[in-house]
């Protein structure tokens, strides 16, 4: 089995136009993997499935990651002029850094399974940021392995496939609004909460008073 | 290479069948007796044809992995016996792999021989009891799943003495497993795991030969090989197509290195085959059971750098999977150095071994799309999470 740099290399011999970076694991598994960008994933992924050596045909794991937005505080030396001679303060300075969806591919292959004690290939993908623009690509085409593990990820976590063939909420059902992986999604008080008729008769007593002049 | 010429696996698309013909539509489930638990099918009927068959859960979704995302890294091993509550000691076991993965611990040489005899037991009494089932769905109403379902309390028993729990038995831990064999327990699994082949005769007997059995199942449901790899189809489903990949000879994890056993495969990928691949593979575990039992040294069952109180792994991520009896069962996880996973991710093979029931099923009658489901042996309990 090739290493993850030398995978990554690989690629830049075949796709040179392919923006691919290393993600270094510092834990004991030392399982590293590439940063893909959006924009290339498909070519990438296609590469690594057709190629010869490596034969990546199996998809294993798909699943997703929030990273919500972080706000750091760093001190910063800044020059100022305090009593009209020039000094270098430290100052606390907050900013936000933007938070991302991530969607991590885990690889193997089956084709050359026996050749080496193989790690997984990890490949991954960032969105934007975690409001407007969560689009990735589906790689379904590539590994139809990630057809309902893309679904559970548009369910759960709130990325939108593009060219996902049947994205629809999996285990959530269809009326659910939010993401319960979203790691700042709150609990409603009542999952089952549906306006009842009795809301209805409520709302009209209350405005039929209202317009009576009687105050509750 | 070129991305064009690339073979691409599409989701099947409904036929346009003629003007005219009316599709019926039928939801089974998610109260069928066929299900396995509460599991839906959305099935389109031409006449007794299947065109079209969407499944459709989350009946039992419960968020485990937020739930174990919000705990810390022990408290989530007693929730991974209720992913597949038949195999909770392969489903500890998978989880266990992930966090030695993750914090590079090293299991003890006991420990292994222990973990590999209980998931050999867990393997034998689950592929006995899907048999069951599939007979059942056949119509051979009780008497195969009763004789699968005494063979799997003798197992169960061994289970509860050794863990104080059946089903539910949160019996392995970071780095080695939680309590010590009682005395005499080698000796009773010795005699249980002696009486294994007669029952497996037994139940060959009964049914490989059998009539009905080969009608209902030989050339049903076929799956390809290249679709199988393509859909990540895993365990014994992928091995009935001829896939020869089994975790136990690609991964050696924990000691398997150290057994003789063979992998079956299958030729054709129907449910005769994945029906004969789940026999012989119980075979194959006792003949692995027999190794084990003879060969457990004495010594410790727990790695003394692990911890079970303030366990807070360095920051990274592990992905770690085992052959669990109904395909690969894998683990990812990411630590941000605290005492709880910041990611905690389920790869369930039931879920996966699912996603190409459509596929399997168009064009047969309805009442074969109950056998087929059957085949692929499911526990809801892990589709849905």
């Amino acid at each position: 089995m090739k290493s993850t740099e030398e995978i990554l290399a690989m690629i830049q011999a075949a796709l040179p136009a392919a923006h691919v970076e290393l993600v270094l694991n510092p834990s004991p598994s030392a399982q590293h993997s590439l940063r893909v960008a959006p924009a290339d994933a498909f070519a990438v992924a296609s590469f690594l499935r057709e190629s010869v050596e490596l034969a990546l045909d199996y998809c294993s794991n798909v699943t997703g990651v929030d990273w919500p937005d972080k706000e750091i505080t760093e001190k910063v030396k800044v020059t100022q002029l305090v009593d009209g001679e020039e000094k270098v303060v430290e100052e606390t300075v907050k900013r936000i850094e933007p938070g991302c969806l991530e969607a991590v591919y885990h690889l193997y292959s089956m084709r050359r399974a026996h050749e080496a004690i193989a790690g997984p290939v990890v490949l991954r993908m960032r969105t934007v940021n975690r409001t407007d623009q969560v689009q990735l690509p589906s790689l379904t085409f590539v590994w139809r392995a990630a057809e309902f593990q893309e679904r559970e990820i548009f369910d759960l976590f709130g990325i939108v496939f593009t060219g996902h063939p049947d994205l629809r909420r999996i285990l959530m059902w269809d009326e659910f609004e939010d993401h319960p992986m979203r790691r700042d999604y709150v609990d409603p008080d009542d999952y089952e909460y549906e306006p009842t008729p009795h809301d209805e008769v409520l709302k009209r007593a209350e405005a039929q008073s209202k317009s009576a002049g009687v105050t509750a | 290479m070129s991305t064009a010429d690339m073979k691409v696996y599409r989701p099947p698309v409904i036929d346009i069948i003629e003007e005219g013909d009316e599709l019926l539509e039928v939801a089974m489930g998610p109260h069928h007796p066929s299900t396995h638990g509460v599991f839906r099918m959305d099935v389109a009927l031409d006449g007794e044809r299947v065109i079209r068959l969407k499944p459709v859960f989350g009946y039992l979704h419960r968020n485990h992995e937020k739930i174990a995302e919000k705990a810390s890294y022990l408290a989530a091993m007693p929730y991974t016996d209720r992913l597949d509550y038949f195999c909770s000691l392969t489903n500890n076991w998978a989880y266990a792999l992930a966090v030695e993965k993750l914090a590079g611990l090293e299991v003890p040489e006991r420990a292994e021989y222990i973990r590999v005899i209980t998931a050999e037991l867990t393997r034998i009494q689950n592929h006995a009891s899907s048999i069951g089932f599939l007979m059942q769905e056949m119509g051979a109403s009780g008497t195969p799943l009763m004789y699968a379902f005494r063979e799997r309390e003798r197992i169960l028993d061994l289970f509860e003495e050794l863990t104080g729990s059946r089903m539910m038995c949160n019996y392995m831990r970071f780095g080695g497993c939680r309590v010590e064999l009682p005395t005499g327990w080698l000796a009773k699994a010795q005699t249980i795991v002696d009486g294994l082949p007669k029952f497996i005769d037994e139940i060959e007997a009964l049914l490989t030969g059998n009539e009905i059995l080969m009608a209902r199942c030989q050339g049903m449901g076929i799956l390809k090989p290249d679709l199988a790899i393509n859909a990540g189809v895993t365990g014994p489903m992928l091995r009935a197509t001829g896939v020869n990949y089994d975790l136990r000879k690609v991964d050696h994890y924990g000691i398997y290195d150290r057994f003789k056993f063979r992998v079956p495969l299958g030729d054709h990928g129907d449910i005769f085959d994945r029906y004969m691949i789940r026999v012989l593979e119980m075979r194959e575990s006792v003949t692995i059971l027999h190794q084990a039992i003879k060969d457990i040294p004495a010594g410790p069952i727990m790695d003394p750098k692990s911890k079970i109180r303030g366990f807070r792994p360095k920051p990274g991520e592990a992905y770690g999977r085992i052959e669990a009896p109904k395909g690969e069962l894998g683990f990812y996880l990411i630590s941000d150095g605290s005492g709880n996973p910041y990611r905690y991710r389920v790869r369930p093979p039931s879920l996966i071994n699912l996603t190409i029931l459509e596929d399997m099923c168009l064009g047969h009658n309805v009442a074969d799309v109950v056998l087929i489901f059957g085949s692929v042996d499911i526990v809801l309990g892990e589709v849905d999470r």
